[in-house]
């Protein structure tokens, strides 16, 4: 099966599981208690103003017909106005999410400058002191958590040292690159324990095979065979993990986003749920939806791609 | 003479499973001893317990009491770990945090344990139209982060301990299972259970005592790095002002109300966090130990 038909299967398959969802989200944010005439237009409202409102966005319409109206607007993109900000909700999505995708990009980046040099060098020392350091901050950085770790970065380069912006995203690009450098760090200090405990053990069990022995026999320098034979076999499985993981990453931006107070999807899905704002939340979760399904979709193909073994079957 | 023989073999064999019963409890006690990590863990989060159990014990002060003339005290020999914008000690509150902490840590991890073994379970045994079912439900939630789910439930229910533990629990439950329903699968084709259902055992029989003790292992596992995830999680939410209320202590609730005041009282949010990654780091370790203790009694 070429790679082609293989993409345009999964896209199919994709929509039963993203129709589900729209049911999930639909009927979930109609189980929450409160008019939302009321809630819209305020407690002096007069009884017909409420009455009007009620027929214009369809309260007595059976629960299916306004789903059959929510499915419409939202292959329109029309994903309804934020009671808050009095604007469409696609619009204000559209504006934070560069936001979101900087601050993964920025822990990606990170992830693999720290992370892929400190698990291979754990991996080629093992039982030595550099393995045990590096061992023992992998134990601690999955019991860190993040929003506190990003707390310390921020007193420490941002309140005292003053290298980092403080809680400032700026308005010129490079504001915005200096102010994604402690949260990418931050979140990125948390996904490192499992990439350096993973690709460790991928480097570990891949010194000892027998192809590095052989090539070693043939007289290839270490650099080489460290290079080209271990680095870049240990490196498979680790790239899957890290694609994974960047899913649940987007979950975590959301404490990232608060903590750092970057003007992101994750920050907007938080205020919206303190101030009761639910067209804005119904969005937020079905673009976060969204997102992941087409992660799934491209970790997939990349791994196809990474290693010829696996067919698209 | 037949009867006394039998009687006499059943008390040997009885005596016999007995000692041997002993002798694996006292091979699992040494064999805990042997491992450092798990030793180490065990002591730190005993050491969690008793402060959860017995606050009073160890701090004079209430955690809710407000002092006027104590507000924002760096620490000092009187308040240990200094005081907080209202002039509450620091140190009792994130002692009398703890036992909250571990509750909610523990109880967010233990019943999705036990629902997803019992979903998994059913769902690998039977296969079918239920397994189909379960496992669709699994994926839907797959497709949602984590954290978004959590955040969209309690959303629905409002903010509190109440609506943040059935958030957990309602999605933390699919892992346990998606893992037990793939061991079952496996365990299920062994000869021995084929042999238990020839002998003509119920279900309820073969699943309880021939598939589960085989099958739990790998679950246990999980649930111990589980629960250092789940307490992160609900500390998390916390400190989004979505979990725990104020001024109810909670690790999480107190590192956001430092976070206000982070540039001139840095002690409000350190303390807090310092116990929410000793308790972290003594679950890592256990479950680290756990795992190394199955791997050599699996061989």
């Amino acid at each position: 099966m070429n790679r082609l038909s293989y993409i345009i299967r999964r896209l199919i398959q994709m929509i039963p599981v993203f129709f589900i969802v729209t049911v999930l989200v639909f009927v979930l944010i109609r189980c929450i208690p409160g008019d939302p005439a009321l809630t819209m237009l305020g407690d002096r409202a007069t009884h017909e103003m409420i009455e009007a409102y009620r027929q214009k966005i369809g309260y007595y319409d059976p629960l299916w017909l306004q789903y059959f109206i929510f499915l419409k607007d939202l292959l329109h993109f029309d994903l309804g106005s934020s009671l808050r900000y009095s604007e469409p909700v696609i619009n204000l999505i559209l504006e934070r999410l560069p936001v979101t995708i900087g601050l993964t990009v920025s822990v990606v980046f990170f992830t693999v400058v720290i992370g892929f040099p400190l698990g291979f060098m754990a991996g080629k020392k093992r039982n030595k002191l550099p393995d045990y350091i590096i061992r023992i901050y992998s134990l601690f950085g999955l019991s860190a958590p993040q929003f506190w770790v990003g707390l310390m970065l921020l007193l420490m380069f941002g309140v005292k040292i003053k290298l980092f912006p403080v809680s400032n995203w700026g308005d010129t690009l490079p504001e915005h690159i200096m102010a994604l450098i402690l949260p990418g760090i931050t979140q990125a200090l948390g996904i490192m324990a499992v990439i350096i405990r993973n690709l460790r053990n991928n480097v570990v069990d891949i010194s000892g095979t027998s192809y590095v022995t052989f090539a070693r026999s043939k007289g290839l320098s270490e650099g080489r065979i460290d290079l080209r034979y271990i680095f870049r076999n240990a490196l498979l499985p680790t790239t899957t993990i890290l694609s994974l993981w960047i899913a649940s990453l987007l979950g975590g931006c959301i404490i990232i986003e608060t903590v750092f107070n970057l003007p992101g999807l994750g920050a907007l899905m938080i205020n919206s749920v303190l101030s009761r704002d639910y067209s804005v939340i119904q969005g937020g979760v079905l673009i976060f939806v969204i997102t992941v399904l087409i992660i799934n979709l491209i970790t997939d193909i990349i791994y196809s791609m990474l290693d010829p073994r696996v067919t698209l079957n | 003479m037949d009867i006394r023989c039998s009687a006499v073999a059943d008390t040997s064999a009885k005596s016999f499973i007995e000692k041997k019963k002993q002798n694996i409890l006292i091979d699992t006690f040494i064999l805990i001893l042997k491992s450092k990590a798990l030793v180490i863990g065990l002591i730190i989060i005993g050491i969690m317990l008793v402060l959860a159990l017995f606050p009073s014990v160890f701090t004079k002060f209430d955690p809710n009491y407000i002092d006027g003339n104590a507000i924002m005290l760096s620490p000092c020999t009187t308040h240990w770990f200094g005081t907080d914008m209202y002039g509450r000690d620091l140190f009792s509150r994130v002692i009398y945090a703890t036992r909250l902490d571990l509750f909610i840590g523990v109880s967010a991890m233990f019943v999705p344990f036990a629902i997803g073994t019992s979903l998994g379970l059913i769902s690998g045994y039977y296969g079918g139209k239920v397994d189909a079912l379960i496992m669709r439900i699994v994926d839907i939630l797959m497709s949602f982060p984590y954290m978004v789910l959590c955040i969209m439930i309690v959303a629905i229910i409002g903010a509190g301990i109440k609506s943040l533990l059935i958030a957990m629990w309602l999605v933390d439950w699919k892992n346990y299972a998606r893992l037990i329903r793939s061991e079952v699968m496996i365990v299920k084709n062994s000869d021995f259970i084929q042999a238990a259902k020839v002998m003509g055992f119920s279900d309820k029989r073969i699943l309880l005592r021939h598939i589960l003790p085989n099958v739990l292992s790998s679950a246990l596992v999980y649930a111990a790095s589980d629960i250092v995830v789940c307490m992160m999680a609900s500390a998390g939410l916390s400190f989004l002002g979505i979990g725990v209320q104020p001024p109810t202590p909670e690790w999480g609730a107190l590192i956001a109300l430092g976070k206000t005041s982070l540039s001139k009282s840095w002690w409000q949010s350190f303390f807090p966090g310092i116990f929410l990654i000793l308790s972290g780091f003594g679950f890592s370790l256990i479950g680290d130990g756990m795992s190394d203790l199955l791997r050599t009694r699996g061989r």
